[in-house]
């Protein structure tokens, strides 16, 4: 890797806008994530976070400012300062490169485990069957389901179940992974499998972005901590600073809620 | 929980000894067999008249049963039915996912076929179809006023058998869309999110992700309008076609003034064919069931999920 690559940021958001309609739903949310850097995301229901994860992997299209993933500007090509819409072959190459782990979990339950796993590494990436299904495999193991690779979703816990979704994300190699309240639907005796699972990513150096609000992982896990609300980043730190001693009534207010 | 006196937690005794079953008297349903009687009864002597009665006359039924203008004409219905629908679950199919789509222009089209070859009756549909002859003597390819690559004489290109599938097709693919769509809608749009997010692309998403899991939706509705396809192929005599099942059978009745052992060939026939296409939906829908918890794939124990998180080696994401 040449230097000019290492320093690009992985994610960098420049006062970018989103609104559904007349319904603004992120007002300017400025922020940098750097390579294997592990960023949680806080903040109450409706404050855009959600939001603003689909805007980086380009499953809506930001209205204002500037949003890069590894320097490539995300839904658009820049030519002669102007920004043209990329097509949506173009689009669906930018996405291969973000990993997306959602709430619900979203596993296919017509395909097993491991043919969830397998499916967009054949598909799209045109691996064979074979070295698709090794490697599957192995991600299975990693996540610590290799039992369970012929087994459809709906007979996985919800944990189980997650843990398969993170393996489908990885197999597709992901620069970054976003995860968007990945044990909120779980119970709470099933949250520490998933997060260990989290914790074992982030040690071998993968860039995550996580919304959550399991603040003993921010506070473990995270390298900087984001406190958003209404559309805005109210307050951004370090994770033991921001929980121990936030600075801004709202973060207070929030923090003192969810601990 | 236990309702301890001081509200102290207990520890029981961690001896299970297997209690011997309940045995106890089963519930008894005289009502149940009481009307199984009658309608057994009733049936075996239903049978028995039936059996004797003059105007059904069985010699006759015997007779045309396997008559070979008979079964020609059965195998005539079932090429209606399976040539008219195959046309009408592809393009139901097509037209479904343009009503779907996010381009106005399909959109509209799709809509407006739906709205005419649903809003307007099979069988004056087959008629016009059996005009076409006299409406378009011949159709022109290419492009007017431009070029012209061929021309068609209409009658000597499509034969009225053809036509009928033509027109029993095309009317049909209006409810197929109807059908394939709502199976479309029931899939959660999750599942539609998660293909994205992998970088799969539209028309990929629909053929491995939606439309799979929508057959489940669509099968069974599907299934109906084989059945009933297979009735209404009796209509093509509109077009006119004569050598399908019932026209057929109406024909020879007609001339042995002997109507009702014929309607009884007729209603066999029909009957087999139902019966043998109910049988492929079931496994039709046994197919399309994978993973869906009522038809639990055997082997796949669905017991309780085991704690089993191993730790994560120590290799890289990018391995
Ligand atoms: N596709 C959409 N169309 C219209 N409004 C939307 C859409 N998606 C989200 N919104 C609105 O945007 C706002 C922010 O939603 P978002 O899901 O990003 O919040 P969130 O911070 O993730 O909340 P939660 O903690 O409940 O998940 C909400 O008011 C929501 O109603
Ligand atoms: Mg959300």
């Amino acid at each position: 890797m040449t230097d000019a690559t290492t320093t690009v940021p992985m994610v960098q958001a420049e006062r970018v806008m989103k609104s559904f309609g007349s319904h603004v739903v992120l007002r300017d949310i400025s922020l940098t994530v750097n390579r294997g850097e592990v960023m949680c995301l806080v903040g109450p229901s409706g404050s855009g976070k959600s939001t603003f994860l689909r805007c980086i992997n380009h499953l809506e299209q930001v209205n204002a400012g500037r949003l890069l993933v590894d320097g490539r500007l995300v839904g658009y090509r820049e030519k002669h300062d102007k920004l043209y819409e990329l097509k949506p072959r173009e689009a669906a190459e930018q996405r291969r490169d973000v990993g997306m782990v959602f709430q619900r979990f979203n596993l296919f339950p017509h395909l097993t485990a491991l043919e969830n796993v397998i499916e967009a590494p054949i598909h799209v990436n045109g691996h064979s069957k074979a070295h698709a299904t090794e490697r599957g495999k192995a991600l299975l193991d990693r996540v610590g389901l290799a039992n369970k690779a012929d087994s459809y979703p709906a007979h996985l816990s919800g944990g189980q179940q997650q843990r398969v979704a993170i393996a489908r994300a990885l197999a597709m190699e992901p620069k970054l992974m976003l995860f968007d309240e990945p044990t909120s639907a779980l119970d709470p005796e099933l949250v520490g499998e998933v997060l260990d699972v989290m914790r074992g990513l982030a040690s071998v150096g993968m860039t995550m972005i996580v919304v959550t609000h399991e603040m003993g992982f921010a506070r473990e896990v995270a390298d900087s901590l984001v406190f958003m609300d209404n559309g805005v980043v109210v307050e951004e730190g370090d994770p033991a600073e921001v929980i121990n001693n936030p600075q801004h009534k709202r973060t207070q207010a929030f923090l003192s809620k969810v601990l | 929980m236990s309702n301890d006196p001081g509200g102290r937690a207990s520890v029981r005794p961690d001896s299970h000894e297997a209690l011997p079953p309940i045995e106890a008297v089963k519930l008894r349903h005289p009502w149940r067999w009481l009307i199984s009687f009658l309608l057994i009864a009733w049936v075996v002597l239903f049978i028995v008249d039936a059996s004797h009665r003059e105007a059904y006359d069985w010699s006759a039924y015997g007779k045309y049963v396997f008559d070979q203008r008979i079964s020609k004409a059965a195998l005539v219905t079932l090429q209606l039915t399976v040539y008219s629908m195959l046309l009408a679950v592809v393009l139901g199919v097509l037209l479904a996912v343009m009503r779907l789509s996010p381009n106005p222009v399909f959109k509209t089209v799709s809509w407006v076929y739906i709205w005419i070859f649903r809003g307007t009756p099979v069988y004056v549909q087959l008629v016009f179809w059996g005009l076409l002859a006299t409406i378009y003597p011949s159709i022109s390819v290419g492009i007017p006023g431009v070029t012209n690559l061929f021309d068609l004489p209409t009658t000597a290109s499509f034969s009225l058998f053809w036509l009928a599938v033509i027109g029993l097709g095309l009317n049909e693919a209006a409810y197929m869309a109807e059908i394939v769509r709502s199976g479309l809608l029931s899939v959660d749009r999750g599942q539609d999110e998660a293909a994205k997010a992998l970088g799969m692309s539209w028309s990929l998403t629909m053929r491995r992700i939606v439309l799979p899991q929508a057959m489940r939706i669509i099968i069974p509705p599907t299934g109906n309008e084989v059945i009933s396809m297979l009735k209404t192929t009796s209509l093509v005599t509109a077009v006119p076609v004569a050598t399908d099942l019932y026209t057929r059978s109406r024909d020879i009745s007609s001339e042995t003034f002997n109507p009702i052992p014929l309607l009884l060939v007729a209603s066999t026939w029909y009957l087999f064919f139902t019966s043998i296409l109910m049988v492929v939906q079931y496994f039709l829908e046994k197919r399309f069931a994978r993973g869906h918890t009522q038809f639990a794939a055997a082997g796949d124990e669905g017991g309780l999920p085991e704690a089993d998180v191993e730790t994560l080696s120590e290799a890289s994401p990018h391995d």
